[in-house]
């Protein structure tokens, strides 16, 4: 017997089919791994479980826990169930905690909840729970906000809260997807030794194929609400048949073709470089400290070459990026872009600018929701003293768009009318049209699911060939700038760690940050990819 | 918390200094002699010179601007053009109208606009939602003033439950003074009441969709615990700010509601100072108005930082 059956679970919202005869099962003591996109209804099969739908969700089919049928329970009875019997994790540990309690009251009510016992109690059982989530009371008092906790800590305060009581079921809906890769690896494996402790059965949700193939025993794989394929982890990966399961796997692992080469002239050199803020202290006036974001920083991209920046949050590739663009002065050192200063007395050097473009990770955030993709596409006009009027302009809009595999028919489309991956596309648009030399990618497919970032990878290649461009490709994801690179930099604490050619650090990497950098990253098995 | 605090004091000082300069100089370019006008067209040169001196009218400005300034620090604000008495004592009398006035105001406004506001966000979509905010609307929409005559109207001229003005003094007993008040605190509450509404509902909203609201119902707590319990304090911060800004809606608020009522409060004084030329009580109530409206901030401030623990730490 199961500790939990899905059969034949469909779901509409507000009438709009959702899920469609979706069955999985989940034993105690072993890890269901669900895979899907965006739009798969993986988060919302979980959401089902528990019974926790938006507005004007309705259910058919049937869910049971150890037999206990849930979609006939009523809401007592399922609040009796959650925190108890089921528990759950989420994918943005950041705001997955109320920002005005201390991390041990929010274990704490956990145990307030479900049982009769005293406060001091539940805090004493909310510190070993806490424990077990490796967040030692000694270290981490109970009395901390969640605002001085880092993204990887939350995150075990979260787990911390969902298995304070011992449930049967975890669910654990993209745990890692906004963490670090050294943080993902940990918190992987604590939630791998938690079920092996206690027995309890774990649905891990995610889109990455790499993270759930290490722990999975058996797997799922989703897409627009239905199952296409299902059955053991290692059955699964090494004998895909459905072909969306195959392109998923081949989309994961996709290494784009590229053209041209680096030249032995150097593009943009950067030297010396350091970036310092003040950082203010407790005390009376707030006595003030500075924080090295860069320390003492140098390297150069040549022309054609695609270089990438690899580095966990806050190792300083941000700072960095944007003391490149010239949005920010250094303190020390020099930033030379084809032998002229970024910043010419206290201004970005507007010479330089028109040469470089930026493409950020937010295909949402950075587009103004007002305006056309016209209009849109050609801000970056402002860089040049004579910008194309009349019809030079609809043909570079028009090319620009064709370029990046849209219709000119679409520049007069606002940008919610498009789906992520499109406005990636319209965003390397932006980036093109004034035919810059060096386009930075800042995390620039990060947020898009693994098929579209295949295509839009596919798509950098060949404007790079196409165009002559450089690029400088700033991510966390190693497996990404392992197939679009062909030198990278490892940066750790504001320094570069390691530098050399992709193949080499990613395979025999020599800094031990570096090391610990690709021990951490998920990969699939050797005999898969 | 200690340096948030010193922080806050520190701004406090600085804005009550910029706005006495503000006021004076104001007041300074306001065309209109008050000498001239207490004496009558008819007043000789020697005579209003005379006066001028007496009311402290020479002089630069700088030397009045600190004079009146330093008099505000040991609480002398001079003496009235008009009435020949302190202005102290004539905004002490008048304070003890409006300053209950005031608050009789917010709390009726925040008694109406938590429960309104927090069980329209609870039946988002529902029939008590939409009525709620209909009925907001409208009190946006209402001039007070309007509002004010139409229960003047109904309850003292047709029911005769309240009288349709004045007010008896304190001393012939609080529920009488308070009665006199209730009218013209439903008047200056009503639109107050329906803007705070809306935004206890609004952010109320904002903060049930948040990711930890959902963490709060995983963990097995009902739609109403997790409210409670989660959402209502996180809530309260915008509703914080507006019931600030409020505070100084309601004193300046008062000063067209006091005159419907024929409220003997600091709104009806700075009126008649105002009409006629009476340019040390009219900046001293400014000045007072002002002082609330900072210390109010302040206090709001304050209170920031107790609902919310990251700002405790800020700089």
């Amino acid at each position: 017997m199961s500790l939990l059956t899905i059969e034949n679970l469909s779901l509409t919202i507000h009438g709009t089919p959702i899920l469609k005869d979706v069955s999985m099962r989940v034993e105690a003591g072993r890890i269901l791994g669900v895979i899907g996109e965006s739009g798969s209804g993986k988060s919302m099969t979980a959401f089902s479980v528990l019974q926790l739908l938006p507005h004007g969700a309705a259910c058919c089919g049937r869910i049971e826990l150890s037999e206990q049928d849930l979609l006939a329970a009523g809401e007592e009875e399922l609040c009796g169930l959650r925190g108890k019997e089921v528990g759950m994790v989420f994918q943005e540990p950041m705001t997955a905690l109320n920002p005005l309690q201390t991390i041990g009251a929010q274990v704490a009510e956990t145990i307030l909840v479900h049982e009769r016992v005293s406060r001091a109690e539940a805090m004493t059982r909310a510190a070993e729970a806490l424990r077990r989530a490796e967040l030692p009371e000694e270290k981490f008092p109970l009395s901390r906000y969640p605002h001085e906790l880092s993204g990887g800590q939350r995150q075990r305060v979260v787990i911390a809260m969902a298995i304070a009581l011992r449930p049967k079921l975890l669910i654990a809906d993209e745990p890692t997807t906004a963490l670090d890769v050294t943080t993902q690896a940990q918190i992987l494996a604590l939630l791998k030794r938690l079920v092996s402790e206690d027995g309890m059965g774990l649905m891990l949700i995610s889109h990455d194929l790499a993270v759930v193939a290490d722990l999975a025993d058996e797997l799922v794989i989703m897409r627009t609400g239905e199952v296409v394929e299902s059955g053991s982890a290692y059955h699964l990966f090494r004998n895909m048949q459905h072909p969306y399961s195959r392109a998923l796997l081949q989309a994961s692992g996709h290494v784009p073709e590229r053209s041209g080469g680096a030249q032995e002239v150097p593009l943009l050199e950067v030297r010396n470089v350091v970036r310092e803020y003040q950082t203010h202290l407790h005390g009376w006036w707030g006595k003030t400290t500075q924080f090295r974001a860069v320390d003492d920083v140098s390297f150069e991209i040549r022309k054609g070459e695609s270089l990438g920046l690899v580095g966990e949050s806050g190792c300083g590739k941000s700072t960095l990026t944007r003391a490149i663009l010239g949005l920010e002065e250094v303190q020390k050192g020099e930033i030379l872009f084809d032998g002229e200063p970024v910043i010419d007395e206290h201004h970005a050097n507007r010479e330089v600018r028109r040469r470089m473009q930026v493409v950020f990770q937010d295909p949402y955030g950075s587009f103004n929701p007002r305006w056309r993709v016209d209009r849109l596409i050609t801000e970056p006009y402002h860089l040049l003293d004579a910008p194309p009027l009349g019809a030079a302009r609809d043909e570079a809009i028009a090319e620009a768009l064709e370029n990046v595999g849209l219709s000119v028919d679409d520049r007069k489309k606002y940008i919610h009318e498009f789906s992520g991956g499109q406005r990636q596309r319209i965003a390397i648009a932006r980036a093109l049209i004034i035919r810059p030399d060096l386009i930075i990618l800042d995390e620039a497919v990060s947020a898009l699911d693994v098929s579209v970032r295949a295509q839009v990878l596919d798509l950098l290649a060949d404007l790079g060939g196409k165009y002559g461009l450089t690029y400088l490709f700033i991510s966390h994801d190693l497996s990404v700038v392992r197939s679009i690179t062909e030198r990278v930099l490892v940066m750790n604490s504001g320094r570069i760690v390691e530098e050399g050619p992709t193949d080499r650090v990613f395979d025999e990497p020599e800094n031990d940050y570096t090391k610990q950098l690709v021990a951490a990253a998920p990969v699939l098995p050797a005999d898969v990819a | 918390m200690l340096q948030y605090f010193l922080k806050r004091l520190l701004s406090l000082g600085l804005s009550l200094v910029a706005a006495s300069i503000l006021i004076f100089l104001a007041l300074e370019v306001v065309p209109g002699d008050p000498a001239a006008y207490m004496l009558g067209i008819n007043a000789q040169e020697d005579t209003l010179n005379a006066l001028r001196e007496q009311l402290g009218l020479n002089g630069t400005i700088l030397q009045r601007y600190l004079s009146w300034a330093g008099g505000l620090l040991v609480g002398d604000f001079g003496t009235s053009y008009t009435y020949r008495t302190p202005v102290s004592e004539l905004i002490g009398e008048r304070l003890w109208v409006s300053l209950p006035l005031a608050l009789y105001a917010l709390t009726l406004s925040t008694m109406i606009a938590f429960p309104a506001g927090i069980w329209a966000a609870s039946r988002r979509g529902s029939l008590v939602d939409t009525g709620v905010m209909g009925v907001t609307q409208l009190g946006v929409a209402i001039p007070n003033f309007w509002f004010a005559m139409l229960m003047v109207l109904v309850f003292a001229i047709n029911l005769r439950w309240f009288s349709a003005g004045g007010f008896p003094g304190w001393d012939a007993g609080f529920l009488a003074g308070m009665k006199a008040l209730t009218l013209p605190a439903i008047a200056l509450a009503l639109p107050q009441a329906s803007i705070l509404t809306r935004v206890m509902r609004s952010s109320l909203l904002d903060t049930l969709g948040e990711d930890f609201i959902r963490s709060a119902r995983a963990k097995g707590l009902t739609k109403g615990q997790a409210m409670w319990r989660h959402a209502l304090r996180n809530a309260l911060i915008p509703v914080l700010t507006i019931m600030g800004l409020q505070f100084s809606f309601l004193l300046a608020g008062a000063i067209i509601i006091e005159n419907v009522f024929y409220l003997p409060g600091l709104g009806r004084l700075v009126f008649q100072a105002i009409s006629s030329r009476d340019l040390i009580v009219v900046e001293s109530v400014v000045m007072l108005l002002v002082f609330a409206v900072i210390v109010v901030n302040f206090a709001v401030d304050l209170a920031y930082a107790l609902v919310d623990p990251r700002l405790r730490r800020r700089r």
